[in-house]
């Protein structure tokens, strides 16, 4: 039997001549999705194509030098990095949001100070924080260029974006919970370290996946803090450089297009391969919190 | 003696004069309603007994609460005081845990850890809530994957968990189905053995079905109180008279 | 005005109460007529009376549980509703007992005489604290309801003295030397005036109803 309720491709086109302009804007519509598809696709597909036939063992090596161009110190100092600027962004940006949403009054001068302030910090371009960076911490502190710089930088650029992902997670936990646990005589750090947090921890994480994100891609910021040197960090203090300063010096030379675009790839893949993570932690924290 | 005693309890929102005079005995084991149209502060007076209110902003309290002739304000400190009094909310709110969590919050939080002890509390708690049958083999699934009726009945068991004297109740059928609330009516009717039961609620209904006391709030006042019975069937105010037969314009 | 649709439901209960009232007034008066004029086709319009009082009872009893069950009613309309349930009983034994006399009455055994006047008297009597019991409901009137118990007594004083006369008729009647025949008319003016007095007493439980509907009260007998 026929679903009375569903509409035959006959109905369907009936009713879009009946209304040109609606069949003009859903063709439009369509029309952009597509421009972006294919815009990503084509993207992801130069890229690929151009590089994955220059990919290489020898990209891989060890050490680096003006033969092999390898890209694995570069790999090995953007995890440093990543790690380095989270361990500090993150504790700071979740304690700041927490107070914010858990212990200031909402409507307090010094919380929108806070927000402004924050806001305004996430649109300013990296390069300036490279150059803060490298006019403060290179030069005024005396710690050079470094990972520590480029780490503590990345941190100030990275904290926006950490505190706002969370404020919003916290935000939507239900005041139901917290409501819930003060009447069972909870005191605040109980209820928030055992209900509130929890509950907002896919939230947080997703805040944090960005912001690798963010980390990883971040060339302007880390040139002008952290340097160029192709080796593999021996402490705080050594200039380095991860992926994407990596990429920048060897096609600035002009001599190694191949294995650039062979980086590129390399690059993409963990972009990718970081997201995919993400999505699948996010999918199993939801899952949990939720029904089963 | 009464088990809750309210003394010339006056409380402000800023400048809005909520609660007026109140003067109010709950007697033990015994289910009190307050009712009245909304807006007339029964809620509010109920989240006084529990010093929620402490948690709203620019909320002013003069005058006495005394739980057992201690004052609950002065003398008794807060997370204690909510040992004693729990609370049932109007929308069913267990935590994001499992089952066995959610029953457990309660006693881990006044210090109870023993496994053995827990499990006992647990299982004590979901019976005299009526629900044990339901969840006992799935104790370790989430509590949000249960219905708004179970989930309610599992919010009472989390507020019995701790042993309170008094449960305050917050409109705790109001959004759920008739059969539900038909369960948590006959509940509180049980419980009321063990505890004693104020129950804010909209529907006059169930305070006549179930409560032995009714107090009939409007405008910040209470405007009568007196045995359900009595306060029903001859209502001494003209007032009261109006709200119960609907006629209030 | 809130619950307009419950008011105007209240107000067809008062109407149809006032209705059955007046039809007992009606029946008990017609109960007698036959002793005034000699016309039994109004045996018959009495008997049709009656099954218009019961129909009005069985409407009535409806009503009121249809009101109890979809209006669910406290205080004041629950008094009101209850009592109105009983009081339609009492009506309908009113206009029974009135059939009763009527039926009595079409034997033509009772002649006119000082006996008459005495239960025309009574029936003048109850069929007034009918229409004021059924007005103290209506007008919530608790003192109108309370002289209608007040008046019964005097129903009962007109049943005594009838008692007595007929007591002292038949002394004489043995003491002298008549036929018989008279003995019937005397036993039916004795079951009239019972009849009589026992509409009298359903009209006080009819006010005692109304008593108990303004203030909460219930009174331990009805008669």
């Amino acid at each position: 039997m026929e679903n009375i309720n569903q509409r035959t491709w006959k109905q369907e086109w009936q009713s879009r001549r009946k209304n040109p302009l609606s069949l003009v804007l859903y063709l439009l519509v369509c029309g952009a999705a597509l421009a972006t598809f294919s815009g990503i696709l084509f993207i992801v597909g130069y890229i690929l194509v151009k590089g994955i036939p220059h990919l290489s063992p020898s990209l891989f090596e060890w050490t680096y030098d003006s033969q092999n161009v390898s890209l694995l110190p570069a790999l090995i100092n953007t995890i440093y990095m990543t790690i380095l600027a989270l361990t500090m962004a993150v504790p700071i940006g979740i304690g700041s949001s927490i107070y914010l949403t858990e212990y200031a009054r909402r409507d307090h001068l010094f919380v929108r100070v806070i927000r402004i302030a924050t806001e305004t910090l996430a649109g300013i371009p990296s390069i300036i924080y490279g150059l803060f960076g490298a006019l403060f911490f290179v030069k005024f502190a005396g710690m050079g260029l470094s990972l520590l710089s480029g780490a503590v930088t990345l941190s100030i650029m990275i904290l926006p974006l950490i505190m706002r992902t969370t404020e919003e997670a916290l935000l939507s936990v239900p005041d139901g919970y917290r409501e819930g646990a003060f009447a069972l005589g909870a005191g605040k750090i109980r209820t928030i370290g055992w209900i509130v947090l929890p509950s907002a921890l896919p939230g947080i994480f997703s805040g944090i996946i960005l912001a690798i994100g963010r980390i990883v891609g971040e060339s302007a910021a880390l040139i002008f803090t952290a340097g160029t040197v192709a080796e593999v960090a021996k402490n705080l203090f050594s200039s380095t450089r991860t992926l994407a300063v990596h990429m920048y010096a060897i096609s600035g030379e002009g001599l190694y297009v191949n294995q650039t675009y062979a980086t590129a790839v390399v690059l993409l893949v963990l972009v990718i391969v970081i997201n995919l993570i993400s999505e699948l932690i996010a999918r199993r924290l939801g899952s949990e919190s939720s029904d089963e | 003696m009464s088990k809750l005693t309210i003394s010339d309890l006056n409380l402000y929102y800023g400048d809005f004069h909520a609660l007026k005079d109140i003067n109010l005995d709950i007697a033990a084991n015994e289910i009190t309603a307050f009712i009245g149209p909304s807006g007339c502060g029964k809620s509010t007076l109920l989240k006084s007994l529990n010093r929620m209110n402490d948690l709203v902003r620019n909320c002013q309290i003069t005058g006495k609460v005394e739980l057992d002739q201690e004052d609950v304000y002065r003398d008794l400190d807060i997370n204690l005081l909510r040992k004693k009094v729990g609370m049932v909310f109007q929308k069913p709110n267990p935590f994001p845990m499992s089952i066995y969590d959610n029953v457990a919050f309660g006693p881990r939080t006044h210090g109870i850890h023993n496994k053995a002890q827990l499990d006992e509390i647990v299982e004590r708690s979901l019976k005299q809530a009526a629900i044990w049958d339901e969840v006992k083999d799935r104790l370790n699934k989430s509590a949000l994957g249960m219905s708004g009726g179970q989930q309610q009945r599992l919010c009472i068991a989390r507020a019995l968990a701790i042993e309170p004297d008094i449960l305050l109740m917050d409109e705790p059928t109001s959004a759920l189905d008739p059969i539900s609330t038909a369960k948590i009516e006959e509940l509180v009717i049980e419980l009321k053995s063990k505890y004693t039961i104020v129950i804010v609620t909209h529907n006059m209904q169930q305070a006549v079905r179930i409560s032995d006391k009714t107090a009939f709030f409007l405008l910040g006042e209470i405007v009568e109180y007196n045995k359900t019975s009595q306060l029903f069937s001859l209502p001494q105010d003209e007032r009261t008279e109006k709200y119960i037969t609907g006629r209030f314009g | 005005m809130m619950r307009s649709r419950f008011e105007h439901q209240l107000h067809d209960l008062n109407t149809n109460l006032i209705v059955m009232g007046t039809l007992c007034e009606d029946i008990i008066s017609k109960s007698l007529v036959p002793l005034e004029e000699d016309d039994f086709y109004l045996v018959n319009n009495v008997s049709k009376t009656f099954q218009k009082i019961e129909q009005l009872e069985r409407d009535i009893e409806e009503q009121c549980l249809k009101l109890l069950l979809r209006q669910q009613p406290v205080a004041k309309d629950l008094r009101r509703i209850s009592a109105a349930l009983k009081m339609v009983y009492d009506m309908k034994r009113i206009g029974a007992q009135s059939a009763e006399i009527a039926e009595i009455i079409a034997l033509n055994h009772i002649q006119s005489g000082q006996e008459l006047l005495v239960l025309r008297d009574m029936a003048s009597h109850v069929i007034q604290m009918v229409t004021d019991s059924i007005d103290a409901f209506v007008h919530e009137d608790e003192d109108l309801a309370q002289k209608v118990i007040a008046k019964d007594d005097y129903v009962d004083q007109q049943f005594d003295t009838i008692k007595v006369e007929l007591i002292r008729y038949f002394s004489e009647a043995a003491a002298s030397t008549d036929a018989t025949s008279d003995g019937e008319h005397v036993l039916d003016i004795l079951m009239v005036a019972k009849y009589l007095e026992r509409i009298g007493d359903h009209t006080v439980n009819i006010a005692k109803w109304v008593i108990f509907s303004i203030t909460g009260q219930l009174d331990g007998e009805t008669t």
